[in-house]
């Protein structure tokens, strides 16, 4: 997986509750059996005039000027501003597989749905969780200052502001030690390959009907 | 010491270790599969050398993407023409034979959408860790089982260690007393309490339902009610086991016969929530007061009893709430101050895991008989949630009550809940859907869902726009 240390890039906000991964990424995507390419498609229905299609060329679509991610002042951007419960919906993982595939690398909300914030840190995604007043504090300064920009450093759990202030955030000490090494989940767990055989040892002694479906009865 | 919960006593059954950390390291007895999430798993444990931990605690179907007409279907995987779509199907049984999982493949008469195939199959058991990924496997929790929706990550972590790193959820209760109005359902409750606690409401949480009203329901209602504890925002719903869980379970394929069962369900009696047990939080409804709900925007917390009217967001003192009402209401095609009754529909859509089972369709099947469905209505379809419901509903009759109405009677699979098959709602169209989700483009490009129960979509079927169920 790759590292999170300390990114620094201009931040775009998406001023809407709710944001399910529908809105993300729309479902005739996940028919891809890739990982990667997804970035093009990010918001789709949104940022596009014309319904997507996968595996399409994308380059001649007629674009939704007035969406966000089209405005000039946006372009480049690595980190996403977003409102309550962002992430809704499917447990889809094409979701952060967009966003990052399309270069955001934090987003920034006052709440995000679990299963979609558990999914970001698998992929070398940060969502941080910053109290509604803040957010709503940068939802207007983002919009007054061209270019604003923060810098998110993982470490020290803080975002340095343009204006040189400092915002701290929390995070599960399990998941920011992966997302700095860039450590892989199952090679750790597997380092617990021992404790997993001892425990199915006892569970299956006694709960023995749960590991049977190799049967392949029929009706 | 107090009591624990049931998700405490599931939860600590399967604690293989705690991390200094506070990360938990959870066993998992049964994962399901299907084609979409899981061919990035596959591949993960391919580039890594991988191999399952426990083929055996896994049973794949694939279900998204399939056609669901009888002419397509008969052609197996040639029958799918969208050649990205195919692939995956193909996918999914190729990987399933490289790594000896079961697989019940389309034409399979026991496949169907997975969240109804793993109850019926007796895969679900109570006490369960179940996973999958999607997030609608909240369902099976009906059974008493903790079930909760993964992403493609962690797929291939179950698939590779049989467990996951977990933080544990609190515990939130949720209790419907009273009892329920006759043509008042468990979809109904279920909207009911989003409508509640909103969209968010569950985050963080695992909800258990309880209460005279939850009791009362049927197993397959059960499941209805847990299938969108997600749409709360709670990744596992789950209810308690009673005398009706056993009775649902006992002689299902994959479950225990014989002096195993005995002991199973001697096991499974235990799995309540203790009587001095404490929950983070608990909400109350009472049942009588539910009446029938129809969504009016695009998140499911956007409901209202069928009675009921749009709000105006000119009303709105909130202005991000304002925002959301425009918004939703511009997608929608639909005023503010417009009443429930008045929303006309295009399109009827009887089916997903929220509402496919042979419950559901004797539901509806009873608003139709005898009638027909309304000139303005272009499209109207039952789609079973398996072959074996289909077949039970073929021999009770139910496929001939609908297509003498003028539905389409379909072969099993998702369909236009998500509509990554054929089964797509045109742009602009309104429909009355059984399905759990109501975002911007969920059944197809454009299109405009309202969620109600199997009923109130049969109802609408005849009148061509919302009528109160109750009064039929
Ligand atoms: S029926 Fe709908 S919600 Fe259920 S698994 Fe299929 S797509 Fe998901």
């Amino acid at each position: 997986m790759r590292k999170f240390v300390v990114e620094e890039g201009l931040v775009m906000p998406l001023d809407r509750a709710n944001v399910d991964t529908d809105f993300i990424i729309p479902k005739q995507f996940l028919k891809s059996i890739k990982r990667s390419g997804f970035g093009v498609n990010l918001f789709d229905e949104h940022r596009y005039l014309d319904k997507g299609e996968p595996d399409a060329d994308n380059t001649n679509r007629p674009i939704n000027g007035d969406f966000v991610l089209n405005q000039p002042r946006y372009q480049g951007s690595k980190i996403l501003l977003a409102r309550d419960n962002f992430g809704c919906g499917s447990s889809r993982e094409h979701a952060p597989w967009a966003l990052d595939d399309y270069g955001f690398r934090a987003i920034l909300a006052p709440s995000f749905a679990d299963i979609f914030f558990n999914n970001c840190f698998k992929n070398g995604l940060l969502p941080i969780v910053l109290d509604k007043e803040i957010i709503h504090e940068l939802f207007s300064q983002v919009e007054e200052t061209p270019g604003f920009s923060v810098s998110i450093d993982l470490p020290n759990q803080k975002i340095s502001m343009p204006d040189q202030s400092e915002v701290y955030f929390d995070v599960d000490q399990f998941r920011k030690n992966c997302l700095i090494n860039g450590l892989d989940d199952i090679g750790l767990t597997l380092k617990d390959a021992s404790d997993i055989l001892d425990f199915e040892r006892r569970w299956k002694d006694c709960s023995p009907w749960y590991f049977q479906l190799s049967g392949n009865k029929n009706n | 010491m107090t009591g624990q919960t049931l998700y405490d006593k599931i939860w600590s059954a399967h604690l293989v270790k705690q991390r200094d950390d506070g990360t938990s390291l959870i066993y998992i007895d049964r994962h399901l599969i299907h084609e979409v999430t899981s061919p990035q798993a596959f591949e993960g444990l391919r580039l890594a050398d991988r191999k399952p931990w426990r083929a055996d605690a896994n049973l794949a179907v694939p279900d998204h993407n399939i056609p669901t007409t009888s002419e397509e279907r008969k052609l197996g995987l040639d029958g799918i023409k969208d050649p990205v779509s195919k692939i995956q199907v193909k996918t999914l049984g190729d990987n399933c034979r490289e790594n000896s999982i079961l697989e019940l493949e389309m034409n399979d008469l026991r496949q169907g959408i997975v969240h109804v195939v793993g109850p019926e199959q007796g895969a679900t058991l109570p006490g369960m860790t179940i996973v999958c990924g999607d997030s609608h496997t909240s369902t099976h929790g009906a059974l008493g089982a903790l079930a909760h929706g993964i992403g493609t990550s962690e797929v291939e972590h179950v698939l590779a260690t049989q467990c996951l790193m977990q933080k544990k959820m609190k515990n939130m209760l949720v209790r419907i007393d009273g009892s329920l109005n006759i043509g008042v359902t468990a979809k109904d409750v279920v909207l009911a309490v989003i409508g509640k606690i909103g969209t968010a409401g569950g985050t963080g949480y695992t909800i258990e339902f309880a209460g005279s009203v939850i009791r009362e329901l049927s197993v397959e209602g059960r499941m209805t009610v847990c299938n969108m504890a997600i749409e709360a925002g709670a990744r596992a719903g789950l209810i308690a086991v009673d005398e009706k869980t056993l009775r649902y379970i006992e002689g299902r394929p994959f479950a225990p016969t014989g002096e195993l069962w005995t002991e199973a369900a001697k096991a499974w009696k235990t799995l309540v929530s203790d009587e001095d047990a404490e929950f983070d939080e608990v909400v109350v409804l009472d049942g009588s007061e539910i009446e029938p709900q129809v969504t009016w925007g695009t998140s499911p917390e956007m409901v209202l009893p069928v009675s009921g009217s749009i709000p105006d967001p000119a009303l709105e003192s909130d202005p991000t709430k304002q925002g959301n009402i425009e918004q939703a209401l511009d997608y929608m095609g639909l005023e503010g101050g417009t009443a429930i009754k008045d929303i006309k529909l295009d399109c009827i859509f009887i089916g997903s895991c929220t509402n496919s089972r042979i419950e559901d369709l004797r539901e509806a099947a009873q608003i139709v008989a005898d009638k027909k469905v309304a000139d303005s209505v272009e499209t109207a379809m039952v789609v079973p949630g398996s072959g074996l419901v289909k077949k039970q509903a073929e021999a009770e009759g139910l496929d001939l009550i609908f297509k003498r109405a003028g539905l389409e009677w379909r072969e099993p699979g998702c369909s236009m809940c998500l509509a990554m098959n054929a089964d797509q709602l045109g742009e602009g169209k309104h429909c009355a859907s059984t399905s759990n989700r109501n975002f911007e483009g969920r059944q197809g490009f454009g299109g405009r869902t309202h969620l109600v129960s199997p009923g109130m979509a049969a109802a609408a079927a005849i009148y061509g726009r919302f009528v109160d169920v109750r009064k039929l």
